[in-house]
């Protein structure tokens, strides 16, 4: 039951994850970071089998770095988007696959444009303009459908977020310990305040 | 030819390995690097080829290369070699991230491309690398300015300020003369620069500079910043020189050197 959502706008792209590490029905942390930086202008939130997750996500942090370093150039979200799908495609058919499921969000140093991918363990890989992971999807993509639009400011973006953050707290059965989001801009990413505290009322 | 240097991994009865020696030579023929620490900065400084009419220099390698975020490299001698060693150099810098979440020393990753160039000795089917480099940078979470040496033979060192590659001597014998701890930015750069000038007689244009600075990244001199700083030492050169020719005519060996320098600086204009 990890969270994670993606939504672009007109110049960023908002990550958010669930800060609950789970196992099983245990909450082990609940101030988990599901995010990784790859380069100036890329994030990937990742959820899945636990292991699995932090290390496809540093070994695909890893690589991307060595790129930059060998081609004193960096990847543009697209390229890095492809990459871990290749990636997860021949993890997909080795003897123990990763089991991670991804949201690559990014801005293109050249366009100055945000981009968005979806990315599951099968190696599926959808440019989107707002995305969800697990059951996250059942909740918020009939609220995003409804209410995106890809001109919007980050301050909507943000309002948009906790439309869904609000909709999960009303429906989602368990307790994902908030979400933490991350904002990815032509300046870099950073980490914005997000009000976790406000109470849902459910019907 | 003894016979000595045939294959790469015999001695010669004397002790040597003749193709490791080779190695040092084609150091020597390469362009000339310069590394100097300071109090809280270390910088690169490097010979530039001059370019030919129709080359685009955009797009020219450099013969200074990131290894990772905080460590820089520089080198003498073959500039194919290099790339092949900066790229084993790169990997590992990314690996040791990935195995050990932290980023490496300078001092590990130095050991690694001297240990590669060992390696390069003492292996059958290969030989040598025909590079000298100086490794620089701070470790992670460290104000300590780092400068290493590395050899084709696989020896590293540690330095305040060093040189390789053509006229190394010189300019090593130059810096020797005028280093002094604890340099502040603007001294160690027109140290790096000013020693580089002892043999670099094209001025400005042929010459690069990279300044690496504690929790940053590589910054590159621009040319225009590196063409008023030769201006400024030139100047100072003549004013020093005019002004040992006002004292007295008596000749000394340092009256010597000096009009020497200024017959290259006529050249330069």
């Amino acid at each position: 039951m990890e969270v994670l959502l993606g939504i672009t706008g007109k110049d960023f792209v908002i990550l958010a994850a669930s800060k609950a590490a789970m196992r099983g029905p245990t909450i082990l942390k609940a101030e988990d970071d599901k995010t990784k930086q790859l380069n100036e202008h890329t994030l990937m939130a990742f959820s899945g089998e636990a292991g699995d997750t932090v290390q496809f996500a540093e070994y695909i942090q890893a690589n991307v770095q060595l790129y930059t370093m060998r081609n004193d150039t960096e990847l543009s979200p697209n390229a890095v988007a492809n990459f871990v799908r290749g990636e997860l495609a021949r993890s997909l058919r080795s003897r123990n696959p990763y089991t991670v499921n991804l949201l690559l969000g990014g801005m293109d140093k050249i366009s100055q444009k945000p981009h968005l991918y979806w990315i599951d363990y099968l190696a599926s890989l959808a440019p989107v303009p707002y995305a969800a992971h697990g059951y996250a999807q059942y909740y918020c993509l009939s609220t995003l459908d409804k209410h995106h639009h890809p001109d919007i400011t980050l301050e909507q973006g943000m309002k948009l977020l906790e439309m869904c953050t609000d909709e999960l707290k009303r429906r989602l059965p368990i307790d994902y310990k908030g979400v933490l989001v991350k904002v990815v801009t032509k300046d870099g990413v950073r980490e914005e305040p997000f009000d976790n505290n406000r109470i849902v009322k459910s019907a | 030819m003894s016979g000595y240097d045939r294959a790469l991994s015999v001695f010669s009865p004397d002790g040597h390995v003749f193709q490791v020696e080779y190695a040092m030579e084609a150091v020597k023929r390469g362009t000339c690097a310069v590394g100097v620490k300071g109090r809280d900065i270390v910088v690169l400084g490097c010979e530039k080829r001059s370019a030919l009419k129709l080359q685009d220099t955009r797009i020219t390698p450099s013969k200074i290369a990131v290894l990772d975020n905080h460590a820089i490299l520089a080198f003498a001698g073959l500039n194919a070699d290099a790339r092949i060693l900066i790229d084993k150099a790169r990997l590992e810098a990314q690996s040791h991230r990935l195995t050990v979440e932290d980023p490496v020393t300078i001092e590990y990753i130095t050991k690694y491309v001297a240990s590669v160039q060992q390696r390069y000795t003492q292996s059958g089917g290969v030989r040598p690398f025909g590079i000298s480099t100086l490794v620089v940078g701070f470790d992670p979470n460290d104000k300590t300015p780092r400068l290493y040496q590395t050899e084709p033979s696989g020896i590293y060192s540690a330095w305040k300020a060093n040189a390789i590659g053509r006229s190394s001597k010189t300019v090593r014998e130059f810096l020797e003369r005028n280093h002094q701890d604890e340099m502040d930015r603007e001294q160690t750069i027109q140290l790096t620069i000013k020693s580089l000038l002892e043999v670099v007689q094209t001025g400005a244009k042929n010459i690069e500079v990279a300044i690496m600075s504690p929790g940053k990244t590589i910054e590159m001199l621009p040319d225009d910043q590196i063409e008023s700083y030769v201006k400024n030492i030139e100047t100072e050169k003549q004013e020093e020189a005019a002004k040992k020719k006002t004292r007295t005519g008596t000749t000394t060996a340092a009256i010597l050197t000096r009009s020497g320098g200024e017959s290259s600086e006529t050249t330069r204009e």
